[in-house]
């Protein structure tokens, strides 16, 4: 069974999503159950189920998402330009990475004169993140941390629909919420009240591949890049997953048959 | 319990046999992944070219850079040293190839084939002996030594007396401007 | 185990090193021809299951050594590096973290199986102690090794679990600080318990080398109870067993290969993706699944010191256990009331387990402390009042009656389909 499959299987149980997770998992998955936010509704990814994939075109747009939106307060420090190349990935060529690299500044050296210099970003370089630490991150973003986005995917319970609720979540606030100063409320966010203001608006990213420029495919797409760069490895896991099940149903199936035929000898 | 004293293969070795068979292709198939892993990963192979500045480097001197872990040695060569390399007769060579890495085998070890440029002498500063760094400038032929077991290399890094097998190597390197290569 | 070599080798070679360090000798008589009951059923192959899984996790752990940094600042991306770098690196990664579940699986099912067929009776006690060292061992490697990745759970798990020792009278907070190497989980922390997780393995192969030893002197139980009489009750373990185990052994691990491809992190928890951060503790904390049944029973007591003492207690009663059960008769087929206490003790740990991942509120206290009393009164009081008033059902004189008493004269074949279903 899917993630996905399994969460609507228990939402049509209408059971409390603290119980059944519980009961499934004996409670490994409790920890947000607490932080009163509904259970983020199942979206349909490429990338679920036994022969999920990543939709390549969906990721180059989801990159290009982060890029412009994301990427100016939240760092991907784990992912590399060269990364957008590799197997399973948006299917970038090596010299868009070379491109895409070459926008940015990265700090490197001493040279040899024992200074610090700055340079084009090249494909083995990590992406570039927006502030030095986590201390000036802050300062820029009235205290709250724009968390590494790099592994957001699987840092999160139910991680892709939970990033797609959270990216439409924005709504106005229930009439009595008390929004503290420079808060948003979000419908799917632990304790509704999120630092981060919406991200996303209509036709704030200009496609170019006739895709809609809507807040939801905005979200969708930037989702499913944060399940890649969370899960690089993700097609070929599956595919091999697949091809590794099979021959051990072979193998199984042919030592049952040696068991069998073997103890049939003998009284037992 | 004895189970196979019939002379020929019935159906239940047949059983047997392919079990095992596959067995042991399936022990085959899950040892690669835990060889493979010991295998440069994608960061190190990542990292395979660097770009050096030849701008500051003054003829008759040299830098030594890093390369895959490795020092690369960047000579400015003088138009003696150039002469010295070129009038070597290539009989007089213990290793008559260019050993250029991922090049052609065969080429001969003429002075042309290792330096591209004639100024610039580009290699591998790793003594073909066993593994030391041979100091420049140095031994009876003008050119490196090593210092731990006496190999004498000349003005283009090619061996010329002791135990080293073969010529420095030469790295895979390119003019990406008059004073700029990549190497890798 | 050693002693001069009963076999007579035709190889020359085999005969001339055999008789010189009878190793060969060995191997035959523990590995090949060594008598084993002939009606084990499928829940014993959870002991060969679980060696294997040792030596998966041993492989796996040996290459994740080569590539893992156990330093705060650079552990998770080491970690990462492993995910996104190194050849088949995540496949391996996920074995590793899998195994660890499916090791206490087969681990679970092995001493519950034990506990169903009186495996912990005379003559089996050092048996069963020994193996009760195994889960010991198991779970602090288990617990060192959840820290390595330093992300959020790591750290605080570590720091949960060590402030335990604090509770000790007196001593407690300077032990606490010497198992720190600090005044918090810090690097030196990271650091040794790198080294110990890879150390606790080996001593966990040399104890599991005495389990099978002390096995092998008694010989395997079985699902009667009753003793081996002759001949006739047992199969060579080779090949009649090997091909059974084998074919249990890939079985489970088709299973873990499942949820290492399928499923990596769905018996993880989201929040050890989260780098450490020693000033934000994650909203709960809560330790691997296997560990839910004694963290429920930690946290069943309001007082520190107790609560401690308790969960402890929970796993060092199990060394009692084969002078608590004061019964005569081995296997629970036979001990009709005992085979109903059976279960509700097994319930009782997958509530426990349930209840320790739930938060520590509520009605939910107040069931870890029924169930937490419930699990002591199994072993302090039901057990040995229970071999007194119960009245066992007839034994059968031997394997290999009980084996063709209920055959009903079936045809060789036909009672090969089910031999799993035998008692």
């Amino acid at each position: 069974m899917t993630h996905t499959g399994m969460i609507s299987v228990l939402r049509r149980a209408g059971l409390a999503s603290a119980v059944a997770g519980g009961l499934l998992f004996a409670g490994a998955n409790l920890a947000q159950a607490a932080g009163k936010a509904p259970t983020p509704p199942s979206q349909d990814w490429t990338f679920s189920g036994m022969f999920g994939t990543f939709d390549k075109g969906q990721l180059q747009r989801g990159f290009q998402v982060y890029k412009e939106v994301c990427a100016s307060c939240h760092a991907m420090s784990l992912v590399k330009y060269r990364n957008l190349s590799q197997d399973g990935g948006p299917g970038f060529t090596e010299d868009q990475v070379v491109a895409i690299a070459a926008e940015y500044t990265v700090m490197d050296g001493p040279d040899e004169f024992g200074d610090m210099f700055e340079r084009e970003a090249k494909p083995f370089d990590a992406f570039a993140s927006p502030f030095e630490n986590e201390q000036q991150a802050r300062a820029s973003n009235n205290g709250a941390y724009p968390v590494d986005l790099s592994v957001i995917a699987k840092a999160r319970k139910n991680g892709p629909n939970y990033l797609y609720a959270l990216l439409t979540g924005y709504v106005d606030p229930p009439a009595g919420e008390e929004m503290r100063e420079g808060m948003s409320y979000n419908a799917y966010f632990p304790g509704y009240q999120i630092a981060m203001a919406a991200p996303l608006f209509e036709e704030g990213v200009e496609y170019t591949d006739g895709s809609p420029m809507t807040v939801e495919q905005y979200a969708a797409d930037v989702t499913a890049f944060l399940m890649w760069t969370a899960e690089p490895k993700l097609e070929h896991r599956k595919r091999l997953g697949f091809q590794i099940l099979m021959f051990m149903l072979v193998f199984s199936g042919l030592l049952y048959l040696s068991k069998k035929k073997l103890w049939s000898e003998v009284d037992h | 319990m004895t189970t196979s004293e019939t002379p020929e293969p019935t159906r239940r070795d047949f059983i047997y046999i392919a079990t095992g068979a596959v067995g042991a292709v399936g022990v085959a198939a899950a040892a690669w992944p835990f060889i493979h892993q010991m295998n440069p990963d994608a960061s190190v192979q990542a990292l395979a070219a660097i770009d050096v500045n030849l701008d500051a480097i003054e003829e008759g001197q040299s830098v030594t850079v890093m390369w895959r872990g490795k020092p690369i040695f960047i000579r400015h060569r003088t138009a003696g040293e150039i002469e010295e390399a070129r009038d070597v007769s290539l009989d007089d060579l213990p290793d008559p190839f260019a050993q250029i890495l991922g090049g052609d085998e065969s080429l001969s070890a003429a002075d042309e084939n290792r330096a591209e440029r004639p100024e610039w002498l580009v290699m591998v500063g790793i003594c073909t002996h066993l593994g030391c760094v041979p100091l420049g400038e140095q031994g009876e032929y003008n050119g490196w030594f090593c210092p731990c077991h006496g190999s004498h290399y000349d003005t283009s890094g090619r061996i010329r007396r002791g135990p080293a097998p073969r010529n420095l190597d030469i790295p895979p390197y390119e003019f990406t401007s008059d004073t700029a290569i990549r190497i890798g | 185990m050693g002693g001069n070599s009963t076999y007579h080798f035709k190889n020359p070679v085999v005969r001339w090193f055999d008789s010189r360090l009878p190793m060969v000798s060995m191997v035959r008589a523990q590995l090949v021809d060594f008598p084993t009951p002939k009606n084990l059923n499928y829940w014993w192959t959870f002991g060969g299951i679980a060696a294997i899984m040792l030596v998966v996790q041993i492989i796996s752990g040996v290459v994740l050594a080569m590539h893992y940094t156990p330093h705060v600042d650079h552990a998770f991306q080491s970690v990462e590096h492993i995910m996104r770098d190194v050849n088949y690196g995540w496949l391996i990664r996920y074995i590793h973290q899998n195994g660890a579940s499916f090791f206490f699986i087969a681990v679970y099912i092995h001493m519950f199986r034990g506990l169903y067929y009186g495996s912990y009776k005379a003559p089996r006690e050092i048996l069963w102690m020994l193996g009760v060292i195994i889960m010991l061992l198991m779970m602090a490697t288990a617990f060192m090794g959840y820290v390595l990745p330093w992300g959020q759970m790591s750290f605080w798990g570590a720091t949960v679990i060590t402030n335990l020792f604090s509770a000790i009278p007196f001593v407690g907070p300077a032990v606490v600080e010497w198992l720190w190497g600090g005044f918090s989980v810090d690097n030196p922390t990271l650091n040794r318990f790198f080294s110990l997780h890879y150390l606790l393995p080996f001593v966990i192969f040399a104890v599991v080398a005495l389990h099978v030893w002390a096995l092998h002197v008694p010989g395997n139980n079985n699902p009667t109870g009753v003793d081996v009489k002759s001949g006739k009750d047992t199969l060579p373990f080779h090949p009649y067993y090997t091909v059974k185990d084998l074919f249990a052994i890939v079985v489970f691990l088709a299973l873990m290969m499942a949820f290492v491809t399928y499923a990596p992190n769905a018996l993880g928890h989201p929040d050890n993706y989260i780098p450490a951060d020693p000033l934000v503790t994650p909203a709960h904390i809560v330790p691997e699944w296997y560990f839910l049944p004694f963290y429920a029973i930690l946290r069943a007591v309001p007082d520190k010191l107790g609560g401690v003492l308790l969960m402890f207690a929970s796993i060092f009663v199990l060394f009692l256990l084969p002078w608590l059960d004061t019964s005569k008769v081995r296997s629970a087929t036979f001990r009709p009331l005992y085979k109903i206490f059976f279960w509700v003790l097994f319930v009782v740990c997958l509530g426990l387990g349930y209840l320790g991942a739930a938060p520590a509120e509520g009605w939910y206290v107040i069931a870890s402390q029924i169930l937490t009393a419930y699990y002591f009164a199994h072993f302090l009081i039901i057990l040995p009042l229970l071999g007194l008033i119960e009245t066992p059902r007839p034994l059968p004189a031997s394997i290999s009656e009980s084996v063709l008493g209920k055959g009903g004269g079936a045809a060789p074949a036909a009672a090969a389909a089910a031999p799993e279903k035998r008692g």
